[in-house]
């Protein structure tokens, strides 16, 4: 039995447990709304998960939601096209995603690091050269951007849409093309595939730049759907959830396990969880706590269906 | 010789003696060289911030720093202490600002006195962390995951419990001067905070490289499977070391809380990260195994001084992270790059040849050396059942001994020696062997010293550290390559170090640099010292007493020669050379029956080494360029035994010219009427009938007699 398929028995219990408990939980409002609301988070994961995958990790992603979204919408208030302003925000990105793959596979430093420290100058930089205020509202006349976050289509909103783009254009991506399978073999055991030749250093960088792309559009989705940026969410707990959402679904964190599949069926778990307790009216704190919880209980159950080899486990993986 | 050459030759041995390069290599090879470039970060950040910025080396300056350094130095030790096991702890922040919490609850809400306090507070930083420990240490979870999660719970459970006591705790504290002192006072100007620093970096310091405790911890992080194979309790080390992290963060929370007497939801927020840039900027490793006391220091206050300076700089917001997450960034592109180009300058460096121009060998066309079959056709020994027997003794009793790779010592006895037996296991790898007047077996094992061993097989240590020279880099106070050994009619041993620059694996290598890098070593008995006689021999090989006692002969592997140090009578402490032209590489030296010395030849001289040798940079060339199996080595596949008297001649020798049964002879041993001859890398021990010698001679009597 993989982590997967326990993880979504988990979600279906939980969901039939808050169906038959709470009110109003099975309704298809309550339920769009559910999806909805961890759909950003979602989006994040996919592209965390497909470094991951790589064996890699990225955290310098909440820096480029925080601050790229906020410069966005600061240049939209100063009348700037939308389209100027956002292809500005995404070559950005671009280069950000561009320097973590460089500083990874050329330079040869930890991602666990360089990724840390890029978001820290993400952040810094750009709260300090791009942006003259933390928190940013979107002005009026700008229903064109906050569309992407606010409106509906054949009734979902179009966040859950951008969700299901993602997660199938990776899904592809991962299972059907060359490269997916190379990420999956670099992942797994990434000198035997530099010696089989594939161009892992290319490979390394693509992942991040893929990850960064995803992040801008998810920041992008989030200051569309609360009509404002607040570039403080860098100093919360957000990456924290991205990785519990990639992790939960049973992406290793050791590299080349998992699938597209396993994040989204961690996003769900989450999101059916959430929604509960906000319907249950927990605060945010005792969210966390249920939260990791959860997250504690599946590590231990991974552990126990895959315990470490200690033969053959790789020294210096924390 | 001309007027010219010699001068020439004088010049030459002078510009190769000394290298810097060898200065360099062996420099690089200190442990502590890993702090060097977190060191020179430190200074500089150091020394730009006290330039940028006035007053910031003034008293009141340096204390407040100070104080906020202690309380971060306490949490850097923690994660310190985790990443040295190859973990890592990021609940450390919580931990902490739960720890503050706890104190000033039990402080201010209970009105616990402060003898109760302290132990609660560092109890529950300890209980806190122990969560870590079960999981991580017990459950085998991974550890950034897990204390990922513990953090995310802490912090929760701090900002619930904080929002509970907040209005009390802004209240204010009772007045207690003890609590006063450990959040303001300081004793001789400094600040109290920063003492209990000092004293837990003195006691960790003591912990993590003098302990058992400390050694298994390093040992774990280093390399988690040996650590398991060598019996290390895995599960427990980790356990406590989570435990001890835990109660680090409670340290610092309790000087935070009596500092402060603030739980402000921003209390320990991101410390972490910090902490972590802490410990990567002072060179502790991340991959585990790696790491000090003083290197958490210099990273502490690297980082310190850099987020403090920033903002007494006054830059905006963010230009704090910037500066962090660039310092971060350039430190670990540095250590990565240092770490992995260290060990390649080093095996670049390392070899470092020097001047050798040695008198022509004797000729091997005629006269005694001229090569023939007397060993081709000898008895084979434990054919296939040894590995490698550098050295072969026999006994009172007859039986046969020879030291091989395994460590072990084996005995051969019966009538034609076909029962083998496991004598002992020392250890190490055993190579000259001697027999004391009380019959123990006294064997060199390079990689450990000089061992003994007794009639049962059990095992006792003679020595294995001599007086250190004060002009060497490397340290040579440890054996590393004891070679051969003899003992004096006192029971004085003598024994050869054949190198102190490479272990037994690479000792080949050593004949590459022709310098003498070996020494010759007296242990005594009467009063178990160890000292170092001869210095700066070329590969010491062989060692033998001479008949009378008063002297022993040694030989020099590389210079092709043959020496007499004096141990007793008027020349007592000088040496002389009494063979300076052998045509080959010099190895065990034994006794013979008719008052001579067996020597072996463990292999010949080749003209190419031969002016190999008188050209220093070809060979450091060489060393650099090409492949180690390319390499031009000394010929080791054929050698021969030959015989040679007190003055230096050489009588006889015994060749097997084909090299089918004994290629790389390196000892020959005399016992009633027959010869026996060990290999290093063979795969027998030789026994040949001796025509004319004295049937009932035996190497123990001649030097201890009957018993």
């Amino acid at each position: 039995m993989t982590q997967e398929v326990i993880v979504l028995g988990m979600t279906v219990v939980l969901f039939i447990v808050l169906s038959i408990a709470l009110r109003g939980f099975a309704s298809t409002g309550n339920l769009l709304s559910l999806v909805r609301s961890v759909s950003v988070l979602g989006v994040l994961a996919v592209g965390m998960a497909v470094v991951v995958i790589g064996r890699g990790l990225d955290l310098s992603q909440v820096a480029i939601v925080a601050v790229l979204p906020a410069w966005v919408l600061q240049r939209l208030g100063q009348g700037v096209p939308t389209s100027t302003a956002v292809l500005s925000a995404v070559g950005i990105a671009l280069a950000v995603g561009l320097a973590n793959g460089l500083l990874v596979a050329f330079v040869e430093l930890p991602a666990l690091f360089s990724t840390l420290a890029s978001g820290m100058l993400v952040y810094g930089l750009g709260r300090s050269l791009l942006l003259e205020r933390s928190f940013v509202y979107v002005n009026p006349g700008h229903e064109g951007f906050l569309a992407i976050g606010q409106a509906n289509f054949l009734g979902v909103p179009i966040p859950v849409w951008i969700f299901i783009g993602v997660a199938v254009a990776a899904h592809l991506f991962l299972s059907r093309t060359q490269r997916g399978r190379f990420l999956y073999a670099m992942g797994d055991n990434y000198e035997a595939a530099r010696l089989s030749g594939i161009a892992v250093r290319p490979l390394t960088v693509m992942t991040y730049v893929l990850s960064s792309l995803v992040a801008i559009l998810a920041g992008l989705v989030l200051a569309a759907e609360v009509a404002s940026v607040n570039a403080q969410i860098f100093t919360s707990t957000m990456i924290f959830d991205v990785i519990l959402v990639v992790v939960l679904g049973g992406v290793s964190l050791l590299g080349g396990r998992g699938s597209i599949t396993s994040v989204v069926v961690g996003t769900l778990l989450i999101g059916v969880l959430l929604n509960g307790m906000v319907i249950m009216n927990f605060d945010n704190n005792v969210q966390n706590i249920v939260k990791s919880i959860v997250l504690l209980g599946a590590i231990i159950v991974d552990n126990r269906l895959h315990p470490r080899d200690e033969e053959t486990a790789r020294q210096g993986d924390i | 010789m001309s007027a010219t050459t010699s001068f020439r030759q004088a010049y030459l041995r002078a510009r190769y003696r000394f290298s810097l390069a060898q200065v360099v290599a062996e420099l690089l090879q200190k442990r502590w060289m890993d702090a060097l470039v977190p060191f020179v970060v430190m200074v500089v950040v150091v020394t730009t911030f006290t330039q940028l910025i006035s007053g910031y080396t003034d008293v009141d300056n340096l204390i407040n720093t100070g104080r906020e350094f202690g309380e971060f130095g306490f949490l850097v030790f923690a994660l310190t202490l985790v990443v040295i096991g190859g973990g890592i702890d990021l609940s450390i922040g919580a931990i902490f600002a739960l720890c503050d919490l706890v104190a000033l609850v039990c402080f201010v809400h209970f009105k616990l006195p402060l003898v109760a306090v302290i132990p609660i507070t560092l109890i529950a930083g300890g209980a806190l962390a122990a969560v870590n420990g079960i999981l991580i240490g017990f459950l085998r979870t991974r550890a950034f995951l897990t204390t990922l999660v513990t953090m995310i719970i802490f912090r929760a459970v701090f900002d619930i419990l904080g929002q509970k006591y907040s209005q009390e705790l802004m209240s204010g504290t009772p007045e207690n001067s003890t609590w006063e002192w450990l959040g303001s006072g300081s004793l001789l100007g400094i600040p109290s905070n920063i003492i209990a620093l000092v004293i837990v970096a003195i006691v960790g310091h003591i912990f993590l490289s003098r302990s058992r405790p400390g050694w298994h911890l390093t040992a774990i992080g280093a390399g988690r499977r040996a650590a398991r194979h060598a019996g290390i309790g895995i599960e427990w080390t980790l356990f406590w070391t989570y435990v001890g992290s835990g109660v680090l963060c409670a340290i610092g929370g309790l000087f935070y809380a009596a500092r402060l007497a603030s739980a402000g939801s921003d209390t320990g927020l991101n410390s972490e990260i910090v902490a972590i840039t802490a410990v990567v900027l002072g060179g502790v490793s991340l991959g585990g195994g790696k790491g000090s006391v003083g290197r958490a220091l210099i990273g502490a206050t690297t980082v310190l001084v850099l987020t403090n300076g920033v903002v007494r700089l006054g830059v905006v917001g963010g230009m704090s992270s910037v500066v962090l997450g660039a310092t971060l960034l350039l430190a670990v592109a540095i250590d990565v790059h240092w770490a992995k180009h260290r060990h390649k300058a080093i095996a670049k460096l390392y070899v470092v040849p020097t001047y050798l121009a040695l008198p022509p060998g004797q000729s091997t066309d005629e006269g005694p050396f001229k090569p023939n079959q007397r060993l081709a056709k000898s008895q084979a020994i434990g054919l296939d059942m040894v590995d490698g027997p550098e050295d072969c003794i026999i006994d009172r009793q007859g039986r046969l001994y020879a030291g091989v790779r395994q460590g072990w010592i084996l005995r051969f006895s019966g009538p034609n020696f076909e029962n083998r037996e496991v004598f002992s296991k020392p250890g190490g790898r055993p190579l000259g062997m001697a027999f004391d007047k009380d019959d123990n077996l006294i064997v060199c094992l390079a990689g450990m010293g000089l061992y003994g061993i007794r009639e049962d097989g059990s095992v006792f240590k003679l020595s294995d550290e001599t007086n250190r020279s004060w002009n060497k880099i490397n340290d040579d106070s440890r054996l590393r390559l004891a070679d051969d050994l003899d003992i004096g009619p006192d029971g004085r041993v003598y024994f050869s170090e054949a190198t102190i620059r490479y272990e037994i694996h690479s000792w080949a290598t050593d004949a590459l640099e022709g310098r003498g890098n070996g020494r010759i070593i007296e242990y005594d008995p009467r009063n178990g010292k160890t000292r170092t006689i001869i210095k700066n021999v070329l590969f010491p090989n062989g060692i033998c007493m001479s008949h009378d006692g008063k002297s022993f002969l040694f030989a020099e592997t590389w210079k092709h020669s043959i020496s007499r140090h004096w141990v007793e009578g008027p020349k007592a402490g000088t040496t002389e050379v009494i063979i300076d032209n052998l045509p080959g590489f010099p190895d065990n030296i034994n006794r013979s029956s008719d008052g001579k010395y067996w020597l072996a030849l463990v292999g010949m001289r080749t003209p190419s080494l031969d002016l190999a040798m008188r050209f220093p940079d070809f060979r450091t060339r060489m060393v650099k360029e090409i492949a180690p199996d390319e390499w031009l080595f000394p010929n080791i596949n054929n050698g021969c035994v030959c015989k040679f008297d007190d003055a230096g001649n050489v009588s006889e020798s015994l060749w097997d010219s084909g090299g089918t049964s004994h290629p790389t002879i390196t000892s020959m041993r005399e016992d009633r009427g027959h010869l026996y001859i060990g290999g290093l890398y063979n795969n027998r021990i030789g026994r040949i009938p001796l025509e004319g010698s004295d049937p009932s001679w035996n190497g123990v009597e001649s030097y201890w007699g009957k018993k």
